[in-house]
């Protein structure tokens, strides 16, 4: 129970997602900032991007990620500034290296599979000649003329 | 008292349910019809005692019985009605009371409607169900007791989480728990028919209005849960590929792949095996979803009330079932003869085609789930999936099956031309195209969702016009209205579902694609602009809500001078769970929605509001409503009722209709 609170306390502090006051006033600046955010987890909350979370922890990573781009930095250098601080747990898009191939990989080669699969069962079902399927049991006969005489 | 009663009468559904699950078993095996037919009255007799458990519990919870720890835990007497009865499965023990119930109920409905079923599938198709409903009683009884008493009554209750105090809310869980539930039900005849090392079209047949069932439910469920998070959450996110979102659209993937490889068995007699394999996967989801909630093993917005313990009872649990589904399947799978044979152009093959990148598509949300315990556990990076994976991943897969839908929709089975179908679909094609190309050109190298989004969603719902107004014949097109309402109404619930896919496809592009978003400080009686529309805040005040306060702005909403309406976005405060939730001022709109948020007051005086234009918002639920509606259409078709009627005519000789 107490957890239950804690997370829901979390999920819906007061404080929201992008204030007025963060906003900064280079548009430019500003959409950039918008869209490395929705990139980046909010790290107390769960799997919502610190572009959304109104946790407060959210509010000092848009905040940081505003002052870097403010110091120069370009997209790629803010994210891995954040990450070399906070990990790659922070990413909501898992990086395309090492182990994570397998989570990348993974769609793409069971379609494969699946493809080859199904090909191959299509192909066994085709027709031939000669295998005409076979006539209805006379218990299944019966069952069948009850069943059209009802509709 | 009542209390008492309804504890006992769960104890009593537990002990019924034991022998429903082992008589009826070893009469089938035996051939001996009275303990075969022992299922029939404990189905029947065990849904009834759960009802009256349930009904015992929702009467304390209505009368506010604070010496029950649950109501203290989850009720106030300030709550209104509605909430005080949603509160019953607002929890961890009442929404298991609730799973058993259901799980009952649709036991119990093989009970009374399955006569026409071979009388030893119908017993095991009964044990099974029973098995799974054991299994769940005996983890409600021992784990999670509803019923336990406290020795010292407090006054008051804590109060149900205000957060489900939504009329959303209230209603998604027993819909999603139907579907879930729902798909026991295919569980226990792809386990009686791996049993009785048969599946025929009949079986089929039996095993279609069932998965149609779970799926509509599944269907609403989501679409609630969906629309909640969009009008509650206080920014208009509609999905966030969350676990416990996960979880429940795995169990839906999968059934509308089983929807559709059980029509290929009841009608071709193929694809057998391959069904039983979905019926036993998709119920392993629908386990597995219940188990990602209630554990908390991967952590989610929503994954309250969870508890690792429990967690490993329903990892047993879903273990258990899932090896003796499986087990059975390798053993068994090999009886099942295909009959159905079929060419390459045909609607067979494009129901093979429809499950693959369904089931695949499954597949990659399921690893998308798993993965961050995968690696952390195996490869020790401790990382996130989220929505940009599943964006990309998992998109690609929706998009495929929209386009190759109305093809499929309308080849004939067995052996069709592909050519002549394509012609007549070639009015909605070339609209289809149309409309893309007109919104490409509209939005100027933006992205290419917008255009991708609306050539679908045009596409889809073309298509099953197409579809329906080429079953009418080749009249008059005054004749061809007479008869397309004659049609049977699986005909219709096809092309209305097919059509609301279509929808929401469209409205979610659109949505993605064409919001914008307001952020400012305003002070009272300040008007601004955004993106054509002029939002007037006219005021703030302190309201009291029957258990909450709450700040409540009020907002005109104008485009150029003229008024479309006010919206009242408000800020609550619940006291007694001492807990805020904002409650976005929306207003509606067939092409768009206004969605306006109140947020704090600034230092500086005036308060921060937050204003959204959504566009084609509610088509997402709009064409979930549409699904869901064909579902329901398809499930009345007469077809599904001939089973019962069946008998009928057998025994009273009195002809169905």
């Amino acid at each position: 129970m107490k957890r239950l609170l804690l997370v829901l306390l979390l999920l819906a502090t007061p404080l929201w997602a992008v204030e007025p006051d963060e906003v900064l006033e280079d548009p430019v600046l500003e959409a950039r900032a918008r869209d490395i955010s929705e990139g980046l987890r909010c790290l107390v909350c769960r799997n919502e991007s610190i572009d959304e979370s109104n946790a407060s922890l959210a509010r000092d990573l848009r905040l940081l990620v505003r002052e870097r781009l403010l110091a120069g930095d370009s997209d790629a250098e803010v994210v891995d500034f954040i990450v070399a601080r906070y990990g790659e747990y922070v990413l909501l898009e898992p990086r395309k290296d090492g182990a994570n191939l397998v989570l990348w990989w993974a769609g793409p080669g069971m379609l494969l599979l699946a493809a080859l699969v199904a090909a191959l069962y299509v192909r066994g079902r085709r027709v031939q000649p000669g295998s005409e399927p076979e006539a209805l049991s006379e218990d299944e006969a019966r069952r069948l003329d009850e069943v059209m005489k009802d509709e | 008292m009542i209390t008492e009663f309804g504890h006992f009468a769960l104890i009593l559904a537990f002990c019924i349910a034991l022998v429903q699950a082992i008589v009826p078993l070893v009469g089938a095996a035996k051939r001996w019809p009275g303990w075969m037919a022992v299922a029939i009255p404990a189905a029947q007799a065990q849904f009834l005692l759960i009802a009256l458990s349930f009904a015992a519990l929702t009467y304390a919870f209505v009368t506010s019985d604070f010496s029950l720890r649950l109501v203290v835990l989850n009720s106030h007497t300030d709550k209104p009605l509605i909430y005080k009865i949603s509160g019953v499965w607002g929890n961890h023990e009442g929404s298991m009371l609730l799973w058993v119930l259901i799980v009952a109920l649709f036991g119990a409905t093989v009970a009374w409607f399955g006569q026409a079923l071979p009388p030893s599938l119908r017993a095991r198709v009964l044990s099974v169900q029973a098995m799974i409903g054991a299994a769940f009683l005996a983890f409600l009884l021992w784990t999670s007791n509803p019923f336990l008493r406290l020795a010292v009554p407090p006054m008051n209750g804590e109060d149900l989480n205000p957060l489900l105090q939504d009329p959303g809310l209230a209603f998604h869980p027993p819909f999603l728990y139907l579907g879930y539930v729902g798909l026991s039900m295919t569980f226990s005849f792809a386990l009686a028919a791996l049993i009785e090392g048969r599946v025929d079209a009949a079986w089929g047949r039996w095993v279609r209005p069932y998965t149609l069932a779970a799926w509509v439910f599944l269907t609403i469920g989501i679409a609630l849960g969906s629309w909640w998070a969009y009008y509650e959450l206080g920014w208009g996110g509609f999905w966030f590929w969350d676990p416990v979102e996960n979880a429940s659209f795995m169990p839906w993937l999968l059934s509308v792949a089983l929807l559709h490889s059980a029509i290929v068995v009841e009608k071709r007699e193929s694809l057998k095996s391959w069904t039983i394999l979905l019926a036993i996967l998709g119920f392993g989801f629908s386990l597995i979803g219940t188990f990602i909630t209630r554990s908390g093993l991967l952590t989610s917005v929503h994954a309250f009330a969870n508890d690792p313990e429990r967690g490993m009872v329903l990892l047993v649990i879903l273990a258990a079932f899932m090896m003796a589904g499986l087990v059975l399947f390798v053993v068994r799978a090999g009886e099942m003869q295909a009959r159905g044979v079929f060419g390459l152009a045909s609607r067979e093959t494009m129901l093979v085609i429809n499950n693959v990148l369904l089931a695949v598509a499954a597949f990659i949300v399921f690893v998308g789930t798993l993965w961050p315990l995968v690696a952390e556990m195996f490869f020790d990076r401790k990382l996130t999936v989220g929505p940009p994976f599943f964006d990309t991943a998992f998109t690609p897969f929706m998009v495929l099956l929209g386009i190759i839908l109305p093809v499929g929709a309308m080849l004939p089975w067995k052996r069709g031309k592909l050519g002549s179908v394509l012609r007549s679909l070639t009015p909605a094609l070339l609209l289809a195209l149309a409309v893309a190309a007109l919104i490409y050109a509209m939005q100027s190298g933006q992205s290419a969702l917008a255009p991708v989004g609306m050539f679908l969603g045009t596409w889809l719902v073309a298509g099953a016009m197409v579809d329906l107004w080429g079953r009418t014949g080749r009249q008059g097109w005054r004749q061809r209205l007479g008869r397309m309402q004659r049609l049977p109404r699986a005909d219709w619930g096809k092309a209305v579902a097919h059509a609301g896919m279509g929808v929401t496809m469209a409205g979610i592009a659109g949505l993605m694609a064409w919001e914008a978003e307001d952020i400012r400080v305003a002070q009272v009686g300040d008007r601004f602009e955004v993106s054509g529309y002029t939002v007037w805040l006219r005021g703030v005040s302190e309201v009291k809500g029957p258990n909450y306060r709450a700040t409540r702005a009020e907002v005109d909403l104008l485009r150029g001078n003229e008024s479309i309406g006010t919206v009242y976005p408000e800020k609550r405060i619940y006291p007694v769970a001492g807990m805020p939730t904002t409650e976005a001022g929306i207003d509606n709109g067939f092409l768009r929605d206004l969605y306006v948020v109140i947020g704090d007051k600034q230092e500086g005086g005036g308060w921060a509001v937050r204003t959204y234009v959504k566009p084609l918002a509610n088509w997402i639920w709009g064409g979930a409503i549409l699904m869901a509606l064909g579902g329901f259409l398809s499930l009345s078709d007469r077809r599904h009722r001939v089973a019962a009627g069946a008998r009928k005519s057998v025994t009273g000789g009195v002809p169905a209709e």
